[in-house]
């Protein structure tokens, strides 16, 4: 692994470059701004709910632009960048290839996302991440609708861009020597999910162009008044949406699989059945969507067809879980950083999947729909096990990035803190959502529990936010000032035994 | 890899299946008898317009942001929305469907006792999305 930090350079160069890790600390340079602006939105979200009535937001307009723009900026300017952050620097040097495929397309699909990110962050758009029409199409003020359509698109196509780019560097790129059997696991995490993106994505761009249409009035796909359907808006948002889910976490315990084995200083329980569990998730992932439409008033054929698609892909997910507990199991467990989180990712993991079996049997999901529990449930995913799997990746990959390791001490009390808050904030909130608080209000009714857990809820999001200004001062200090990492075994392993990708590069 | 033996994970997977099966199986048969519809339910139309609920019982009268039920009869509500998508929500009787404009979506309910429950709105629908609210009161029968 190149060490970009210790050799300085002027910043256009590597602004300019379309070194695979070049390319790759621009994305988690932005992914990880993108982390700190959308988080900064969910503490404004979760002080003005401490209580009822107006706190800090003084109209429910600026709320409700609020949280659509802390979601859009964290699934497609945090989430996707981090992992192509993650999948630069690693999926070359896993497949033995001196660069990826296509370096300058490596390079503009990255330069593609600050111009969205800026688009969607001046538009400040207020109709949720979800964008349904025909609130969408008659009701949401524009130019902010508008650019935020604007941004996601350009976003679709920088991930089918990096989606093909891991795709041919994984498959054609790879050393002769080596057969796809035994790529390692977080490379074949990234294969799944770009061929993932590629049959997703596409359906999504067609209908956020249907939707800028409607807008515009030149058409009524999802317009009732023009003979449209809202319905088939969602079906498009969620065939795409759904897999999406898939894009997301599959990278993040594909970081788990690099970790979990080093730290456990013992090999993978089952390198093929991870790959098993990768290829059938992605396939199975395709199967499920319209389970979050249980209430649009689908028929009961519907509704049993998709909750089975749900449930089928809960083995393989638990496939994973088990391969994970089976390798730490009688392992000599060294918990540094990198493999708390890990840790603490799968622990999170198995409780989003739980909760999600929850929501996909029908009579149930209609106490759960729309309500703080699916709040809870999804953010255990994608906080608990996609963010806690990326925040380890972040410090594990750290003293190669920077050539110094990172504060030990810090990054397991960012840890802990970070734990207790997001067991606070999203078990609440199931609990909450029980109780029958609707997602996405401004306000509520002063009700005795709905007070209580909301409070829970704020106290345990400024525990995180504490933690994440612990994170941001550890690894500003620790870049330029942390003492030199041993690059061989930063993280006292014993030898390079464990670094068997660093020992076959050398010149990397 | 390697050559050790996969039989606990075998066992694990088998185990998780089942499970599913079981989840899924109740859960089919209590929607089955959910979703079946007694006759003799009276119908109510509900409308959800940006920010509030209309209930139009079957004698012609109409309520804004309150409804009037009595105990013991079973009512259907058709749903429809003149606007955007809103979802009807009695969350104490776990009554939840959604209002989409160019639909008629229909649920019913019957209530066990008498009692004043919250209805809301649960599908993010603009502005006042969060005060879009309403009472129902479940009454002893008039005779």
């Amino acid at each position: 692994m190149t060490l970009e930090l210790q050799k300085p350079r002027p910043i256009w160069q590597i602004m300019f470059s379309t070194h695979h890790t070049d390319v790759g600390l621009l994305y988690l340079i932005s992914s990880l701004t993108f982390l700190f602006l959308g988080g900064s939105l969910a503490l404004g979200i979760r002080a003005e709910l401490f209580l009822p009535g107006s706190q800090i937001i003084t109209d429910a307009m600026t709320f409700n632009r609020i949280f659509t723009v802390h979601g859009t900026t964290l699934i497609f300017l945090f989430i996707i960048p981090f992992a192509s952050a993650v999948g630069n620097y690693y999926v070359p040097i896993m497949v033995r290839y001196k660069d990826m495929a296509y370096p300058k397309l490596n390079a503009i699909a990255f330069w593609m996302i600050p111009p969205a990110g800026v688009l969607i962050w001046l538009g400040f758009a207020d109709f949720t991440w979800y964008a349904t029409p025909p609130y969408s199409i008659i009701s949401a003020p524009g130019p902010a609708a508008d650019m935020w359509i604007f941004g996601l698109k350009i976003l679709g196509v920088s991930s089918v861009l990096g989606a093909l780019n891991f795709i041919v560097t994984i498959l054609k790129c790879k050393h002769p020597d080596m057969s796809i059997g035994q790529v390692p696991l977080l490379a074949w995490s990234f294969l799944s999910s770009s061929l993932i993106i590629l049959v997703a994505i596409p359906t999504f761009a067609a209908a956020l162009l249907m939707l800028l249409t409607d807008r515009l009035g030149a058409s009524g796909f999802f317009n009732p008044a023009m003979g449209g359907d809202p319905i088939s808006y969602a079906h498009l948002f969620w065939f795409t949406f759904h897999p999406e889910v898939y894009v997301l976490v599959i990278p993040a315990i594909g970081m788990m699989y690099e970790i979990i084995p080093r730290f456990s200083r013992k090999p993978i329980y089952s390198y093929n059945s991870g790959i098993f569990a990768f290829v059938l998730l992605s396939i199975v992932g395709f199967s499920s969507w319209a389970h979050h439409m249980y209430a649009t008033g689908m028929s009961f054929t519907e509704k049993t067809v998709f909750m089975v698609g749900t449930l089928a892909a809960v083995p393989a997910s638990a496939m994973h879980v088990f391969n994970f507990v089976a390798t730490m199991w009688n392992a000599r467990i060294k918990f540094s950083t990198p493999m708390m989180w890990s840790v603490g990712g799968i622990a999170l993991f198995f409780s989003a999947g739980a909760g999600g079996v929850v929501n996909s049997a029908m009579p149930l999901d209609f106490t759960t729909h729309d309500t703080y529990w699916v709040v809870g449930h999804f953010h255990l995913f994608v906080m608990g096990t996609i963010a806690f799997g990326s925040i380890g990746f972040l410090y594990y990959m750290f003293p190669y990035v920077t050539g110094r390791m990172y504060n030990e001490a810090l990054g397991k009390i960012h840890f802990t803190l970070s734990f207790i808050g997001t067991v606070l904030v999203f078990f609440t909130q199931h609990i909450l959502g029980l109780y029958g608080m609707p997602r996405r209000i401004y306000d509520y009714p002063p009700i005795p529990e709905w007070i209580a857990m909301n409070q829970i809820t704020t106290i345990g999001a400024m525990i995180i936010g504490i933690s994440m200004a612990i994170f941001l001062a550890n690894m500003i200090h620790s870049a330029g000032k942390g003492k030199i990492a041993d690059t061989d075994d930063p993280f006292g392993l014993g030898g390079k035994y464990y670094y068997p990708f660093e020992a076959k590069n050398p010149s990397h | 890899m390697g050559g050790h033996s996969n039989w606990p994970e075998w066992i694990y997977v088998a185990v998780v299946i089942a499970l599913m099966a079981w989840v899924g199986a109740e859960a089919w048969e209590a929607e089955r008898l959910v979703e079946h519809i007694p006759e003799d339910a009276e119908t109510i139309i509900v409308t959800g317009q940006q920010w509030f609920w209309t209930f139009e019982h079957e004698d012609g009268t109409k309520e804004i942001g309150e409804l009037h039920v009595e105990v013991g009869k079973a009512y259907k509500f058709e749903i429809v929305s003149t606007d955007v998508n809103h979802s009807f929500n009695i969350h104490d009787y776990v009554v939840l469907l959604d209002a989409i404009p160019g639909r008629v979506n229909t649920v019913w309910f019957a209530p066990d006792a008498p009692g004043v429950h919250d209805i809301q709105c649960r599908e993010y629908c603009g502005l006042i999305h969060y005060n879009m609210r309403g009472t129902l009161y479940v009454e002893e029968p008039s005779h």
